[in-house]
């Protein structure tokens, strides 16, 4: 059972977020990178198949800041290979990534095909496409996204995934692998690998990395403008101590025939 | 002829959804603007009668049987067969656990651009301009709208939902080919166990989120809630906790509620969960935080410790009774 | 001099000679008791090394005080007395044993009996008597008046009961010897008054020698079957207890060397193995821990128990090198014999430690198993993410590092960047007092108060990181050294004197856990003095660099808290610090290295609350600060205990009776100057 999974760095939103001064772009100096919720939890649902049914698990991701300790987490967590993608200094767009990564990954040794390829299914950033279902078009691999779980059949050819709709129901599919996955939730919270074991695994294994074109296709989207969000409407805010406030509270639902 | 607007119109267990509609009022507009007319794409099994609910001025029906169910396998097939045939202008569609694996696929297969995280499409100095909300809500991108055919993935609350048209638009049935061994097969829906509460049903929600702290403090929302005669609901960060059940979830991946009062209390307002409340008559807030977001979306505000406020209003409320 | 008693080893029984059967006894008792030590030994070998051999002469000094003293049983006075007794009658009567074992068995050694001499026989009737008294008290309150935590064991029953034996057969061969004794002056004491109960029993003088025999026999065969007993029970404690004091860690509450954490036998150190037979099974660990207390599932006296049990079920059993020696069928030592829940639910308090007769180190083992799961990754989500945040943004609260001083905006004077200045006093601020709303009005009050002294303070802004004591009694020890190492770094490059902080949990571990090692800037904590706030607020009042226009006027309760109180013994300096600013204290019931512990301390402000709990730790403490009369305000100088206790109000519904206020608070409003600057902030 080999998996690929692919991770992607998008800005932390903890950090405040700057716009460059061309006003159309993120500041990128300003950015701390971190690595996408998703893909997170694309990684902890391929470890947990490594788990269960054996195999390998690869990462991929594109070289940036902060990517090296990443890999090395996810090497520490139980990945068997990593590889980095260097492809010169800009922020690719998901749609460029998607572009460059089915160019490269094929010339990988031994990388290709895996059985499956897992990535989250939405970051934070995919304003021109999202990366899993995108690379899944230009391999021309099945794609299911909004996963919540997978069971692999025993002979590896087929794969039941379940995908999450609203109010708590979950569909039930059957995919024939090889397939592309986004992953939602893994069926596990991603687990915790202790600093010591990734200090170790630093000294012990390495990033493979890949030369690659700085960008493959430009994206298609032109931003002319980007701003900090206005508030669209603002809630009457009460002012008062608690019990004050609480009072007013009471009276409005009185009014309205609600207490 | 410059193409049409198209909506995808999804529908899901025999109900089109309101950001349809919202779409649909959208796509009008647009369609107004640019002079040309407005086609709901309608995708489905034996859902042709979904149709007459939709605001268009025409739909595009493809019925076929892997189409029951959503599929992105087949619905991708049909949708880039359709766009290949009809050429419209513009597509948009509804951000939603049903339409977004179709969203991630469509622009590549076709290799036209996709504009993701919409909230607004206008049109400005002769071009379309759409805004679309980056990284959480932090910052908003004004995108300049490329050429035909372009795919939009549009967020909840960019217009009001349209209002069921008169009279039925016309229907065109359009036959497409679709491959016979589909690798994505539906299987079945599993739903969670039938909770105590259908918080789809109450009038009066309070509704916990990460600033209620511990588990324990969800007594403090169960007996506010047992004063009005309502229910405690909870956003996804609670759920996954495990304090409350999933059946309680309010949000894009939970329920859609309308209540008569939605109290908020020490939730944030990310626009996952206010999808699914803001449709409530009366929105009450309490956060610490003066700038959390939920305060956009609720009529009155406390900034404030909820685990203050929760037992304050509940003695106000008792005492009023009493 | 008393009448002489027939040399019993010589004396010939059905004519085989005493010595024989002495021999015969003496080779069994003391090869069992040889074969049995050298196996136990022989499985705490199996454990990792711990060189614990520095400063012999202090630990010698430590020894000797509680040894000899027993100071930490007579806190329990009545037991205390009794126990006391006990030891110094054992003091005697067991050098007694070896002398009279030696020279019974070699008869020839021109020696008498050990109590032929008045001036032993007289100490050991004495000593003898109180300590019958000693054990008839032991027994009332063990099997009458049953403390918390102590189980009526078998065990403890042959214990109790082979004392009682050994002690009246001596005094009822001193009441042999006085009976058979022709001057009454010969007689001493108690022998006169078990001679008094022999005859009313019948035995007529010319008897003596034979009851005498017989008691004597009697006493030299119970002595020998306890010594072969001995450590197979707990009262192997006598034998153990004296090393593990001597063998103690000389800083209380030291952590453990660096390791990968303990599942197995051959994981834990021999001094961790140690615990498990040094254990008298007493119980006051159980009695003083708050989570236990609370009822979490953790006693730290069945963890001890816990680790003894792996040390015996390890005799004779041949070194595993990868299987967990443990429960036995596959089960696991951690996981399975002592639960997750056990070792999350410390809260590192150190009462059990500061109570423990036998100096036994409960936290160590702790933190071990902790280190365990964590290198498993078995903690609960919540920990989990606080620990990420932690590695990421340098706190807990997951927040940007650039907004860690944010709690400077509502302050009308600007906090000095140490980094950029040079300062005399480097104010480490820590998390909660940082981030935590409540806990950072405490800081402005704090920061009012320096400026107020004209202290030159600075703080380091967003390069300061959890300090990290916390982070290490979770047992994640890489983060620790991760944070530890940048903080020193940053250090390395400000110029500053001294170090002060407002939070004990900080304080401890840079004062004792940052010094030398780890650090490119080099800059270890030897030598640059640490303080803590009470400690600078002492000094500041007592010079009168501060001064005091609004006096308190009011009586209060001050809370020790754990890392300031038992781990380094700062009682004094903040109470004479209120006493200075006009507030009278009274104490609580449980007070200074009593203090009963918020629950917030080893990283349990970072966990779910657990079910089943009967009463949290600080709803217990604020209940008990209520009562104290005259006193509605509780002080407290740690940002955790404030919130902690506050919340903690809420629950008991106390909010009305009682305040919780940390000592800058009342330094800041008796110290603010007439354009009243000590606004109570919101």
């Amino acid at each position: 059972m080999n998996t690929l999974v692919l991770m992607k760095m998008v800005p932390d939103t903890v950090e405040e977020l700057e716009i460059a001064p061309d006003g159309k772009s993120l500041d990128v100096e300003a950015v701390r990178p971190i690595v996408s919720e998703r893909d997170d939890h694309a990684l902890e649902q391929a470890l947990l198949l490594k788990d269960k049914h054996g195999g390998t698990v690869t990462v991929v991701a594109l070289e940036s800041r902060d990517v090296d300790e990443v890999l090395f987490t996810a090497l520490a967590k139980g990945a068997d290979r990593a590889v980095k993608v260097a492809a010169g200094d800009a922020m690719l767009t998901a749609a460029e990534t998607a572009a460059l990564l089915a160019k490269v990954l094929p010339a990988v040794p031994n990388l290709l095909p895996a059985q499956l390829i897992v990535s989250g299914c939405q970051a934070i950033d995919d304003l021109d496409g999202v990366v899993a279902p995108s690379l899944a078009e230009r391999l021309q691999l099945p794609y299911l996204g909004i996963v919540t779980g997978v069971e692999v059949a025993a002979d590896g050819g087929r794969a039941t995934v379940y995908k999450e709709y609203a109010g708590g129901t979950r569909g039930r599919y059957v995919v024939c692998l090889p397939a592309v996955l986004g992953v939602q939730a893994a069926e596990k919270p991603p687990r915790y690998v202790p600093v010591a074991k990734v200090r170790a695994t630093m000294k012990a294994k390495t990033i493979e990395c890949v030369e690659a074109p700085a960008r493959d296709e430009a994206s298609l989207l032109e931003i002319a403008a980007m701003t900090k969000p206005q508030a669209a409407g603002r809630a009457e805010m009460l002012e008062g101590s608690p019990e004050e406030v609480a009072s007013k509270v009471a009276e409005i639902l009185s009014s309205r025939g609600l207490a | 002829m410059a193409g049409n607007i198209w909506v995808l119109a999804e529908h899901w267990r025999g109900r089109v959804s309101d950001l349809t509609l919202e779409l649909l009022t959208l796509g009008r507009e647009l369609a107004g603007g640019l002079g040309t007319g407005l086609e709901a794409v309608l995708l489905g099994h034996g859902a042709k009668g979904l149709a007459a609910g939709l605001a268009a001025d025409g739909v595009l029906s493809v019925d076929h049987a892997s189409l029951a169910e959503p599929n992105p396998e087949a619905s991708c097939a049909a949708l880039a067969a359709l766009i290949a045939q009809r050429k419209p202008q513009l597509l948009l569609v509804p951000l939603s656990n049903v339409a977004a694996d179709l969203l991630g696929l469509l622009p590549p297969r076709l290799k036209i651009p996709l504009v993701n995280f919409c909230r607004d499409v206008r049109a400005a100095d002769g071009r379309l301009e759409a805004r679309c909300v980056l990284y959480g809500g932090k910052l908003e991108a004004t995108v300049v709208v490329p050429g035909a055919p372009v795919v939009i993935g549009v967020l909840p609350g960019s217009r009001p939902a349209s209002a069921a048209p008169a009279a039925a638009p016309p229907v065109t049935d359009v036959a497409v080919e679709l491959p016979g061994d589909l690798k994505v097969r539906f299987e079945q829906y599993i739903d969670p166990e039938p909770g105590d509460v259908d918080v789809t049903q109450k009038d009066v929600l309070i509704s916990v989120g990460r600033g209620i702290q511990t588990q324990d403090n969800i007594a403090l929302a169960e007996e506010l809630a047992a004063a009005l005669g309502g229910a405690v609901s909870a956003s996804r960060p609670v759920i996954d906790q495990g304090w409350l059940p999933l059946t309680r979830q309010v949000g894009k991946s939970g329920a859609t509620v309308k209540p008569k009062l939605y109290l908020a209390a020490g939730i944030s307002g990310a626009p996952e969960h206010v999808e699914g409340m803001k449709g409530a008559a009366l929105i009450v807030a309490v956060n610490t935080d003066p700038q959390a977001p939920i305060f956009s979306v609720a009529h009155y505000g406390y900034a404030g410790d909820a685990l203050e406020f929760l037992p304050a209003l509940t003695a106000a409320v008792k005492a009023r009774k009493a | 001099m008393s009448a002489p008693m027939p040399d019993p080893t010589v004396t010939r029984y059905f004519a085989v000679p005493g010595w024989v059967g002495l021999w015969v006894l003496a080779v069994l008792a003391l090869g069992l008791f040889v074969r049995r030590v050298y196996q136990l030994v022989g499985v705490l070998r199996r454990g990792r090394g711990d060189l614990r051999w520095d400063r012999p002469l202090r630990r010698l000094a430590t020894a000797a005080s509680n040894v000899f003293v027993q100071r930490r049983l007579v806190e329990e006075p009545i037991i205390g007395v009794a126990h006391l007794a006990i030891f110094w009658a054992f003091v005697f009567f067991a050098t007694s044993f070896w002398w009279n074992l030696v020279r019974g068995l070699v008869p020839i050694l021109p020696i008498p009996y050990s109590d032929d001499l008045p001036w032993m026989a007289y100490p050991m009737e004495i000593l003898g008597a109180l300590a019958l008294a000693g054990i008839v008290v032991a027994a009332v309150r063990r099997y009458g008046f049953t403390p918390q935590g102590l189980e009526r064991t078998r065990d403890a029953s042959v214990v109790l009961g082979l004392i009682a034996l050994l002690l009246v057969t001596f005094l009822g061969a001193e009441g042999a010897r006085a009976l058979g004794a022709e001057q009454a002056g010969a007689r001493l004491p108690v022998g006169t008054v078990v001679a008094q109960l022999w005859h009313g029993l019948g035995i007529a003088p010319a008897a003596a020698s034979t009851v005498y025999l017989a008691m004597w026999w009697a006493h030299m065969a119970t002595v020998l079957f306890f010594l072969a007993y001995l450590p197979y029970s707990k009262h192997a404690h006598l034998l153990f207890a004296p090393f593990g004091v001597f063998f103690t860690s000389l800083r209380p509450g030291a952590m453990p060397a660096e390791s990968e954490g303990a599942s197995r036998l051959e994981d834990f150190t021999w001094r961790q193995l140690f615990n498990g037979l040094a254990c008298a099974e007493c119980g006051r660990c159980e009695r003083a821990c708050p989570a236990h207390t609370a009822g979490f599932a953790l006693s730290p006296k069945e963890l001890v128990h816990k680790v003894k049990e792996l040390v015996l079920g390890a005799v004779g059993t041949p070194a595993v090198a990868a299987a967990p020696v443990a429960g036995g069928n596959g089960t696991s030592f951690v996981g399975d014999v002592v639960r997750a829940e056990e070792i999350w639910a410390c809260t590192t308090c150190l009462a059990c430690m500061t109570r423990c007769p036998v100096f036994n180190e409960h936290i160590p083992l702790v933190v071990e198993m902790r280190r365990h799961l964590v290198a498993q990754g078995e903690m609960e989500k919540r920990l989990q993410d606080v620990l990420v945040n932690l590695g990421r943004y340098g706190n807990s609260f997951g927040k940007s590092a650039r907004t860690r001083a944010s709690w400077t905006a509502g302050l009308d004077f600007p906090v000095r960047d140490a980094r950029k200045e040079a300062v005399e006093y480097l104010w480490l601020v820590g998390d909660y007092a940082s981030f935590d709303p409540r806990a950072q009005q405490v800081t402005r009050a704090a920061a009012r108060v320096f400026q107020r002294a004209g202290l030159d303070f600075g703080i380091l802004h967003e390069a300061e990181q959890n300090a990290g004591n916390d982070v290490r009694r979770i047992g994640e020890e890489g983060l620790f050294g991760v944070l530890r190492d940048k903080n020193l770094k940053t250090l390395g490059g400000v110029k500053f004197q001294k170090i002060v902080t407002t939070d004990p949990h900080t304080y401890h571990v840079v004062k004792h856990e940052y010094a030398g090692n780890g650090g490119d800037g080099g800059t270890g904590m030897g030598g640059v003095e640490v303080l803590h706030f009470a400690e600078l607020l002492d000094r500041l009042l007592a010079s009168g660099r501060l001064k005091v226009t609004t006096p308190v006027g009011h009586a209060v309760t001050y809370h020790d808290p754990c890392y300031l109180g038992r781990y380094n013994r700062v009682y004094d300096a903040p109470r004479r610090a209120l006493e200075a600013l006009g507030a009278s204290v009274k104490e609580m019931p449980r007070t200074r290295d009593e203090a009963a512990c918020c629950g917030a301390g080893g990283g349990r402000i970072w966990m779910e609350d657990v079910a089943g709990i009967k009463e949290r730790p600080a709803e217990a403490r604020v209940r008990e600060a209520a009562r104290v009369r005259g006193a509605a305000t509780l002080v407290v100088s740690c940002p955790k205990d404030l919130v902690m206790f506050q919340d903690a109000l809420k629950t008991t519904q106390l909010e009305g009776s009682l305040a919780v206020q940390d000592l800058a608070q009342l330094a800041d409003l008796a110290s603010a100057t007439v354009r009243s600057d000590a606004h109570v902030d919101a």
